[in-house]
């Protein structure tokens, strides 16, 4: 189909644009940027853009779609709709599931699931090791060979260091990039928040910033001694971002990303045993915040990430320690990488380049971005709708957000995703 | 007078170091970056809601009466005072041969025990007996968590008997006050030990002993010993200490056995007993779980006895008239010596009684009654 969307503010930072311009896309591509390339025709469907940014889709690259196995909590189809809904044309999803996405069987069965929905895509990260279990190597190849992304052990720790090293040199032989959880496995062991006055304070069992930073710190020896591509989901600790800009300076393959709502929150938070604020890792104190923010506004993380986990209700049904950490972050997540951007936090192109082209690179993606001849998947933001995160709004089965009940603004109008309109707020 | 020697924080009050949200920090501006392409619209900005997080209020009504009691952090002074000038009344009904008042007659109380415990599930429910309540007991550790059943359907079908008030003992920190605000409005909540994270009314009994003997609050040296790091006393204590004006509050144990930031709560931190009880005028030595004497917290009992239990040579370093508090139950010969719990600076029996009327008094405030007149 041949569209154009119209007048809008084109943000792509791979080409460095930044103006008013019509989008003109034929079939799954973008056709044109500006004039309307020789040939097109009368587009079939024609969306105004004006007032709004339009820009490359966002990528989510770590997002629990709880399907197969806790489809009570969420499906892939539920969730797809929701990500389109929030501005996301591909989710990553983890190995996380039951049965877990350690054979070929599971990422095709995925793929079945997605088939047909009209949503993102998904595209699946295989376990590291078997069943996740950190002792035997996962059948990498295979999982390569049906299309998985990368490869991670989703937040179970390898406690052998032995078999760290021995996947991330398998999977490195294989091309492959691993996704790493940085957590020591003792330290914070038994912790669910943030270790420090405050966790003194709530009673909460802590978590230090060790316990990141140790886990970091072996995993990069490692990367350093594989040769391996490796990505940190979700960084928490100031500390964090020095080990790696040194690892980059030293020349290792290596890239961050760090989840919105610790950007937005913090420890304080969990003040009152809140569960909606109970998240892995957890939030931490505000110097962490902010040195986070600068990070990612300067480039020294690379990635923005919804870090979706959504959940029943029973769930998060009970006190701090008891209920199940995770927050449901694709629907939230637009306002509140604007709500970083008016407060001068991180620039606009800068946010974009964040959640869509840096995660497109390292998926080795022909999408995040509008050059012409990319895949059509495409974001329409209005960055001035005012709306209420609320039962009605939010489109993730999962309901388990600390801004759930807040007011928001900015709002996803249209997703497409390859040249196909699968959310649109005006119809 | 201050018997004390060391460092007085010039300000004893209780001031968090931030606001209790950071949720509000990135308001967005009326002009915001997002919107310089665009010509401005003349509609307001949204503001966020004010935070989810309303830590105190639900301890209070509207009247600023205590509806639940859940926690002594940020409650205000008065309203500790009140309590202790309550349970004071109380006594007196302890003392009668009929040791009832009928102020709680037809209310229904539950103790809702999820972990083991005698000596405050049993005052609990001897206060309750002498307000005229009728009183259950139901130790769900052995009984329908076993089965499965979440804390919201033990308390949904706790509720649908009509039940007016629960008194929680929970392993998690913050299971009483996620019970508070699912129970009904006319419901109310008192929390008998949650986790790391609060024992009110321990704290409260604990004041009202410290109020017996020593009344002036506000220059006592008090010096909390041993597993900070575990204990919901402490905690509470902690705070009950500095709300009610005491200028010195020391915790003093191995680096193992106290938490990171406890100098944010306005103690000082002490790992030298001899140095931490010098001259102080109360000393509260904590329980040392018996899981927790060989561990990689501890090298043995027998080694912080030596280096942290309370032994008569010690406690001369302490003020004169100091007296010797335990929570308990006490070990003797881990963290104390018998010498010392059963000599005459030791008042933790009174204690115990003391904790009767000062659940009286909680649980009467708590149901809206009034304490009887002196």
């Amino acid at each position: 189909m041949k569209i154009r969307l119209r007048g809008g503010r084109l943000i792509d930072p791979a080409t460095g644009t930044d103006t008013i311009a019509d989008l003109w896309i034929d079939g799954d591509r973008i056709a044109a940027v500006g004039r309307k390339p020789a040939g097109f025709g009368a587009p079939a469907r024609d969306i105004d853009a004006r007032e709004r940014v339009v820009c490359p889709g966002f990528i989510e690259i770590g997002a629990r779609l709880r399907e197969p196995g806790a489809e009570h909590k969420a499906s892939i189809a539920s969730e797809l709709v929701a990500a389109a809904a929030g501005g996301f044309t591909t989710v990553c999803c983890t190995p996380d599931t039951s049965p877990v996405i350690d054979t070929p069987a599971v990422v095709e069965l995925i793929n079945q699931r997605a088939r047909g929905v009209r949503g993102a895509r998904v595209r699946a990260l295989g376990a590291l090791t078997h069943g996740l279990g950190g002792e035997v190597l996962a059948e990498m190849h295979a999982l390569k060979a049906i299309g998985c992304v990368g490869v991670t052990n989703a937040g179970r720790a390898i406690r052998d260091t032995n078999v760290l090293k021995n996947a991330l040199a398998y999977a490195s032989t294989l091309g492959l990039t691993v996704f790493l959880d940085a957590e020591d496995p003792w330290l914070g062991a038994q912790g669910v928040m943030h270790e420090g006055a405050r966790s003194t304070r709530t009673g909460l069992p802590g978590i230090p910033g060790a316990a990141e930073l140790i886990g970091l710190a072996r995993d990069l020896v490692l990367v350093a001694e594989t040769g391996a591509r490796a990505h940190f989901r979700t960084l928490s600790c100031a500390g964090s971002v020095k080990y790696i800009r040194d690892a980059r300076k030293a020349g290792l393959a290596v890239s961050a990303d760090v989840g919105i709502a610790h950007l937005h929150l913090t420890d304080a938070d969990v003040a009152a045993h809140d569960a909606a604020c109970h998240v892995r890792p957890p939030l931490r104190a505000t110097r962490d915040r902010d040195a986070l923010r600068r990070a990612l506004a300067r480039g020294h993380l690379d990635m923005l990430s919804a870090h979706h986990e959504p959940h029943d209700a029973d769930a998060k049904a009970a006190p701090f320690a008891a209920s199940a950490p995770g927050i449901s972050g694709l629907d939230s997540f637009l306002p509140l990488m604007l709500e970083l951007v008016d407060a001068g936090a991180i620039d606009l192109g800068r946010a974009i380049a964040a959640c869509a082209l840096a995660p497109a690179r390292l998926l080795d993606l022909d999408s995040g971005t509008l050059a012409v001849g990319a895949v059509a998947d495409v974001t329409v933001f209005d960055p001035r709708h005012d709306w209420t995160l609320d039962a009605t709004s939010m489109r993730s089965r999962g309901h388990n957000s600390p801004f759930f009940g807040q007011r928001l603004r900015g709002r996803v109008t249209q997703t497409l995703v390859g040249g196909r309109l699968v959310h649109d707020l005006d119809a | 007078m201050l018997n004390c020697s060391g460092p007085i924080p010039c300000d004893s009050s209780f001031a968090p170091p931030e606001p209790d949200s950071s949720r509000n920090r990135c308001r967005p501006p009326a002009h915001g970056a997002v919107e310089t392409l665009f010509p401005d619209h003349p509609d307001t900005p949204p503001g966020r809601g004010d935070s989810l997080l309303m830590h105190t209020d639900i301890q209070l009504d509207e009247r600023g009466q205590l509806r639940h009691f859940l926690s002594v952090e940020q409650l205000p002074r008065e309203l500790l005072v009140a309590i202790l000038d309550n349970a004071e009344r109380f006594t007196v009904v302890g003392e009668r041969a009929v040791k009832k008042v009928p102020l709680a007659r037809g209310k229904t109380v539950v103790n809702l025990f999820f972990e083991p415990s005698t000596r405050t599930r049993t005052t609990f429910e001897l206060a309750a007996k002498r307000l005229s309540a009728d009183v259950m007991n139901l130790n769900i550790e052995a009984s329908a968590t076993r089965k499965g059943e979440s804390l919201a359907d033990t308390l949904r079908t706790l509720e649908a008997m009509n039940t007016d008030m629960f008194v929680v003992r929970h392993q998690d920190s913050g299971a009483p006050e996620f019970i508070a605000r699912q129970v009904a409005p006319d419901v109310s909540v008192i929390n008998a030990g949650d986790g790391r994270h609060a024992h009110p009314t321990q704290a409260m009994l604990d004041m009202f002993t410290i109020r017996r003997h020593k009344p002036a609050f506000d220059t006592l040296c008090v010096a909390i010993v041993g597993d900070i790091a575990h204990s919901r006393v402490a905690r509470s204590e902690i705070h009950a200490l500095k709300i009610l004006g005491v200028p010195e509050v020391r915790v003093v144990g191995p680096k193992t056995l106290l938490p990171v930031g406890l100098e944010a709560l306005g103690v000082s931190v002490h790992h030298d007993l001899d140095e931490g009880i010098a001259g102080a005028d109360v000393i509260i030595m904590l329980r040392l779980q018996q899981e927790r004497m060989q561990s990689a917290l501890l090298p043995s009992g027998h080694e912080y006895f030596h280096t942290y239990g309370l032994t008569p040579a010690r406690l001369r370093r302490a003020a004169r008239d100091a007296i010797v508090m335990h929570p308990g139950p006490i070990n003797r010969g881990v963290e104390i010596d018998s010498a010392v719990a059963d000599g005459s600076q030791s008042v933790i029996l009174q204690q115990v009684t003391h904790g009767i009327a000062v659940r009286m008094a909680v649980m009467s405030m708590v149901l809206g009654s009034h304490a009887p007149g002196p």
